[in-house]
C-alpha cells in the first residue's frame, strides 16, 4: 500500500480572543496521497486557511496556538520539529502559494532575487546556478523572457504574471507537497483557467509530490481535485473523491452549498439558499455546528456533536442522518 | 416636454459613451496620458428587463455603470464625458450625461446603485434607520420622522431583516445582511433603475444565493429594471435575460442570456465562457481556449479591435479598425468581421 505523504491527525488549533478561546480548527485528521490534488473547500470562518497555516506552523502565536494533533511528514511530527528544523523543511519540502500575489511578493526585491532565495537557502547553490534554476522554473510557469524579467520587481508584473512567480518560488526547490490557499480568487476569470490549468501540468510533472487547494470555489475543485475536504466551522463535515460529491453529497451542508451555484439547466429558478448567515467562531451552537442553517435538523442534533462516520469506501460524513432513511433532500426556499 | 414613456422608449438607451480621465504629469500638471475607461459603448435596457454586463477587470463596466448615475463628475472633475445617457422618465427624456445637478435632482431617485463592497458602502456612524431614510429625506422632503419610519421598517422586513435593526449600526451585521441593508436604500425612493455593481461578489457562497433570490424576488414585486454588474457569468446566465460583454472600454458582443452564453460568437466572449469553472468533475467539457496573456492596459490600447493582441484567430488586418457591432440574426450583435 503506498504511505501518505502527509498525515493530519486529530490537528486542533486555537486562537486567544479576548481571554476567550476561538476554536478554529477542531479535531481534524486526513492524509494526503502521492500525485493527489486534495481540496478544502469552506465558506469564511471554516476554518480551511487556519488548517493550511498549522501544517506549515505559520499561525502567530501569540494568540493563535495549535493546541493538540499530529502532522506526521515523512516520519517525522512537524508540530514536534525544533523551529530550525522546521524552517529547513518549509519552502524545501513543503511550500505555499498565497492569495494575494501583490501582498505576497517583495516589492522592493527583484524577481530573481525572490525566486532563487529559497534555492540558495536549501540547496546551497550559487548565485549563476541559482539563477539557472530560477529561468528553467520560470520558463515552466510560463514567463515570457525570463532571464531578462529577473531583474524587475514586482510592480512590473501583471496580477496573472506575479502569481506565476509566486508558483514559480514554490515549486524551485521541488517540493513534496505543495499547498496553495485560494490561488486564484484574486484573478481574472480567464487568468484563473491558465493558472488552474498550470497548477495541475506542475502536478504532473512532480512524480510522487501532492497539492492541497484551498478554495472557497466548488467549481475550481471540480476542475481539479481528486479528492475532497468540506469544511464548516472547524470541523471536516465531509470527505469523498470529487466525483461522489459531487454525484451525491452527503452532508446537508454540502448538499445546500452545491444548490446555492447557479446551475446552467436551472435557470431563473429560485436558487437553493442555506438559511442564515455563517455564526461567528464564538457562538456556534453546541451539537451539530450546522444545526441553526440545516433543513433536516432534528432534536438530537442540537445537543449531540456527530461523529465524523466512514458510510462507503474512502467516504466520510459528519451527520446524524448518515445511515438512517436519508429524506429526499428538502427544496425548501430559505430565504 | 411631452409624455413619452411608453413601452417602445427604452428605459435607459446609452449611445456612443466615452469616458476619459486624463492623467497629469511634469512639473506644469499637463496632459500626459488619458485612460480610455469607456471608448464609444452604446446600449438599450428595456422595463423590467434584467441586462448582465460582463467583463473582467479593466474592462470598462463599473465606468458605465457609474456613468448612468452621474457619478463620475462628482468622482473626478476632470473626466472627459461625450455620448448621450437617455433616460426615460415620466417628462420624457433626459440626457443623464448633459443635465446640471439641478435639473438632475427630481429624477436621481429614479435610478439607485448597488455597491460591490457592503463594509465600505455603508457609513459606519450611521444607524441603519439613518442609512436607509437618507434618500427619502432629499427626494421627499414633506415626510414626517413617523412616516420614514414606518417606511425603513417594512422595506427592512421586505429586504429579510427585523425591523428592530433600524437602531443598530453596520458593524452589527454581517456581510450578507449589509448588503441587504444596502438594497433596502437602494429601494427607499421606488427607483425604476437600479444599477448593481457586483453585488454578491464579496458575500460567502451560500449567503449569495440567498441576496440573488431577494434581487430577483424584489424585481418581480417592484418591477425594477436592473442592470447587473459582475464577472461572474454563472451568476449573470442565471439571473439576466440580456447579456452585455465588455473588453477593454468596448462592448464586444450582446444578446439574449442564451443567445451570448449558449452561443457567443465574439472570440472574446467565447473564451470567457469557456474559462468558466464548471462543478460537475465528471462531466465532459469541450475543446477549452484558455487565451494567452493578459488584458492590456487601458492607457496603452492596441490599435484596431483592442481583443486583437490576445485573440486565437487575429489577423493582420484586424490592426486596421475598430470593428463596429453589427446584427448576426435576431438581435444578436458581436463586434468581430470573422464572427458568423
Amino acid at each position: 500500500m503506498t504511505k501518505p505523504i502527509l498525515e493530519v491527525k486529530n490537528l486542533h488549533t486555537y486562537f486567544d480572543v479576548e481571554g476567550q478561546t476561538a476554536k478554529a480548527v477542531i479535531g481534524v485528521s486526513f492524509d494526503v496521497m502521492p500525485n493527489e490534488f486534495l481540496g478544502i473547500v469552506g465558506e469564511s470562518g471554516s476554518g480551511k486557511s487556519v488548517t493550511s497555516l498549522s501544517l506549515m506552523r505559520l499561525i502567530p502565536d501569540p494568540p493563535g496556538n495549535i493546541a493538540q494533533g499530529e502532522v506526521i511528514f515523512e516520519g517525522r511530527d512537524l508540530l514536534k520539529l525544533p523551529i530550525e528544523e522546521m524552517r529547513k523543511i518549509r519552502g524545501r519540502d513543503m511550500a505555499m502559494i498565497f492569495q494575494e500575489p501583490m501582498t505576497s511578493l517583495n516589492p522592493v526585491a527583484t524577481i530573481g532575487k525572490q525566486v532563487c532565495e529559497s534555492v540558495i537557502l536549501h540547496e546551497n547553490l550559487g548565485q549563476a546556478a541559482a539563477e539557472d534554476r530560477a529561468v528553467k522554473v520560470l520558463t515552466q510557469v510560463g514567463i515570457p523572457d525570463p532571464r531578462k524579467r529577473l531583474k524587475d520587481y514586482p510592480h512590473q508584473f501583471s496580477g496573472g504574471m506575479r502569481q506565476r512567480v509566486m508558483i514559480a518560488m514554490a515549486l524551485i526547490c521541488q517540493p513534496k507537497l505543495l499547498i496553495a490557499d485560494e490561488p486564484t480568487t484574486a484573478l481574472d476569470v480567464t487568468i484563473q483557467a491558465q493558472i488552474l490549468e498550470l497548477m495541475k501540468e506542475v502536478q504532473s510533472l512532480r512524480p510522487g509530490s501532492a497539492t492541497i487547494l484551498i478554495t472557497h470555489d466548488l467549481a475550481v475543485v471540480a476542475e481539479t481535485c481528486d479528492r475532497v475536504i468540506v469544511m464548516y466551522g472547524g470541523l471536516i463535515q465531509e470527505m469523498a473523491s470529487a466525483s461522489d460529491l459531487f454525484r451525491d453529497p452527503k452532508h446537508p451542508y454540502t448538499r445546500g452549498l452545491m444548490g446555492s451555484i447557479p446551475h446552467e439547466d436551472d435557470r431563473g429558478k429560485p436558487l437553493y439558499a442555506i438559511p442564515g448567515n455563517v455564526p461567528s467562531i464564538m457562538d456556534f451552537p453546541k451539537g451539530c455546528r450546522f444545526c441553526t442553517r440545516c433543513d433536516v435538523v432534528m432534536e438530537r442534533c442540537e445537543n449531540e456533536e456527530p461523529e465524523l462516520r466512514e458510510v462507503g469506501p474512502g467516504r466520510f460524513v459528519r451527520c446524524h442522518l448518515e445511515g438512517l432513511d436519508t429524506p429526499a433532500t428538502s427544496n425548501t426556499e430559505g430565504n | 416636454m411631452s409624455p413619452t414613456q411608453n413601452s417602445d422608449t427604452p428605459l435607459l438607451e446609452i449611445k456612443d459613451l466615452h469616458v476619459h480621465f486624463p492623467i497629469y504629469g511634469g512639473i506644469l500638471r499637463h496632459k500626459v496620458a488619458t485612460v480610455k475607461a469607456v471608448d464609444g459603448v452604446s446600449m438599450k435596457i428595456h422595463r423590467g428587463e434584467t441586462v448582465g454586463l460582463v467583463g473582467e477587470s479593466g474592462s470598462g463596466k463599473t465606468t458605465v455603470g457609474r456613468a448612468i448615475i452621474n457619478l463620475h463628475k462628482a468622482m473626478s472633475p476632470d473626466v472627459e464625458l461625450s455620448g448621450e445617457v437617455l433616460f426615460d422618465t415620466k417628462d420624457g427624456q433626459i440626457d443623464v450625461n448633459g443635465i446640471a445637478r439641478r435639473e438632475m435632482l427630481p429624477h436621481r431617485s429614479d435610478i439607485q446603485m448597488i455597491f460591490q463592497d457592503p463594509f465600505s458602502s455603508l457609513n459606519p456612524r450611521m444607524t441603519v434607520q439613518q442609512i436607509i431614510e437618507g434618500p427619502l429625506t432629499i427626494h421627499q422632503p414633506d415626510m414626517t420622522p413617523e412616516e420614514r419610519r414606518d417606511v425603513v421598517a417594512k422595506l427592512l422586513d421586505r429586504v429579510g431583516l427585523q425591523p428592530k435593526y433600524a437602531a443598530r449600526y453596520p458593524h452589527e451585521f454581517s456581510g450578507g445582511q449589509r448588503q441587504r441593508i444596502g438594497i433596502a436604500r437602494s429601494l427607499a425612493t421606488k427607483p425604476a433603475l437600479i444599477v448593481a455593481d457586483e453585488p454578491v461578489s464579496a458575500l460567502d457562497v451560500s449567503v449569495q444565493a440567498q441576496v440573488i433570490n431577494l434581487m430577483a424576488d424584489l424585481q418581480k414585486e417592484f418591477g425594477l429594471t436592473y442592470l447587473f454588474i459582475a464577472h461572474d457569468l454563472s451568476i449573470v446566465y442565471h439571473i439576466a435575460d440580456k447579456i452585455a460583454v465588455m473588453y477593454l472600454g468596448s462592448l464586444v458582443e450582446y444578446g439574449t442570456a442564451e443567445q451570448v452564453y449558449k452561443n457567443p460568437k465574439h472570440p472574446y466572449s467565447k473564451a470567457l465562457i469557456s474559462a468558466v469553472p464548471k462543478p460537475d468533475p465528471d462531466g465532459k467539457r469541450e475543446e477549452r481556449t484558455i487565451l494567452q496573456g493578459d488584458i492590456p492596459s487601458p492607457l496603452a490600447k492596441p490599435s484596431g479591435c483592442g481583443f486583437r493582441t490576445r485573440c486565437p484567430i487575429a489577423k493582420p488586418e484586424c490592426a486596421k479598425g475598430i470593428p463596429e457591432l453589427r446584427d448576426l440574426g435576431d438581435g444578436h450583435m458581436a463586434a468581430c468581421p470573422f464572427a458568423e
